[in-house]
């Protein structure tokens, strides 16, 4: 809760915000750290092993096989969400499915499944990007603003 | 050979646990830490050091969300070293085009196919 919010609250709400705060159970940091370590590098070493099937059988280099590996990925990814597995994962594996790819798939799959009962155009169309939008609008405008200073750094440098 | 894999597993692991640090820790929503890794992605690439990464790590650098940043930033780049200050805008999406695409139509695939479960 922010600061501003918790000057407002009268002596009552703050001690139940007190006694609220003291029975919420602690989060095992470390243990859920672990987990996130291993889920998180066992996908990323099984993209490992799919750009490593690009480059040997396909026409790819090492640097251009990571968007073939991102798609396939991102297959399995929504293939296991749609069947209820993915979700399953998440919650032993917290951020360890949520930062590699397939935790992107997995937003948009599951909003666009969850909503498809509101209709195909107003429901999956429309809420497809509740959950992973922030991402792209933030990775975009971040992305913007670091291409321009590198622009204007490159053009002043020579 | 090996050793990439090893790196990949490492590397991939440590970026996933800085995210559930940020979720634990500081107790920031799955939304907030996906778009703050993105934006780290993107600034680690202005200041050059995600490319160094990715030559090290394989797809523990570019499986991760902090690649996404990354690739925005390389695309952007690239079409503005071509076509001058516009080219930052027309080629944000040049490189992610893979990720986000096929995220719509396999997402859209899944919602045809697969019906919400309890």
């Amino acid at each position: 809760m922010s600061n501003s919010k918790q000057k407002k609250l009268t002596p009552a709400q703050k001690e139940y915000q007190q006694f609220a705060n003291q029975r919420n159970p602690e989060r095992p940091i470390w243990s859920n750290c672990l987990r996130a370590f291993l889920v998180g590098g066992l996908i990323c070493t099984l993209g490992q092993a799919i750009s490593l099937f690009y480059t040997t059988f396909f026409d790819f280099t090492e640097r251009t096989a990571s968007d073939p590996t991102a798609a396939t990925l991102i297959f399995i990814a929504a293939l296991l969400t749609g069947l209820g597995v993915y979700d399953h994962l998440a919650q032993w594996a917290g951020a360890g499915t949520a930062v590699p790819v397939t935790g992107f798939s997995n937003a948009i799959a599951s909003a666009a499944i969850e909503h498809r009962s509101e209709g195909f155009i107003l429901g999956v169309g429309g809420n497809m990007f509740k959950l992973a939008g922030p991402v792209i609008v933030y990775g975009v405008v971040a992305a913007f603003f670091v291409g321009l200073i590198r622009y204007i750094l490159m053009s002043l440098g020579g | 050979m090996l050793a990439t894999f090893f790196w990949a597993f490492v590397v991939g692991g440590l970026i996933c646990v800085v995210g559930q640090f940020m979720l634990d820790y500081f107790k920031l929503t799955p939304a907030h830490t996906l778009s703050t890794l993105v934006v780290l992605g993107a600034i680690l690439d202005g200041l050059g050091l995600y490319e160094p990464l990715i030559d090290f790590a394989g797809a523990g650098a570019t499986v991760p969300i902090t690649s996404f940043g990354n690739a925005l930033v390389h695309g952007a780049l690239a079409e503005a070293e071509q076509h001058g200050l516009v080219g930052i805008v027309t080629g944000i999406f040049e490189v992610t085009s893979a990720g986000i695409s096929s995220a719509i139509i396999f997402g859209f695939l899944a919602a045809l196919f697969f019906k919400p479960k309890g």
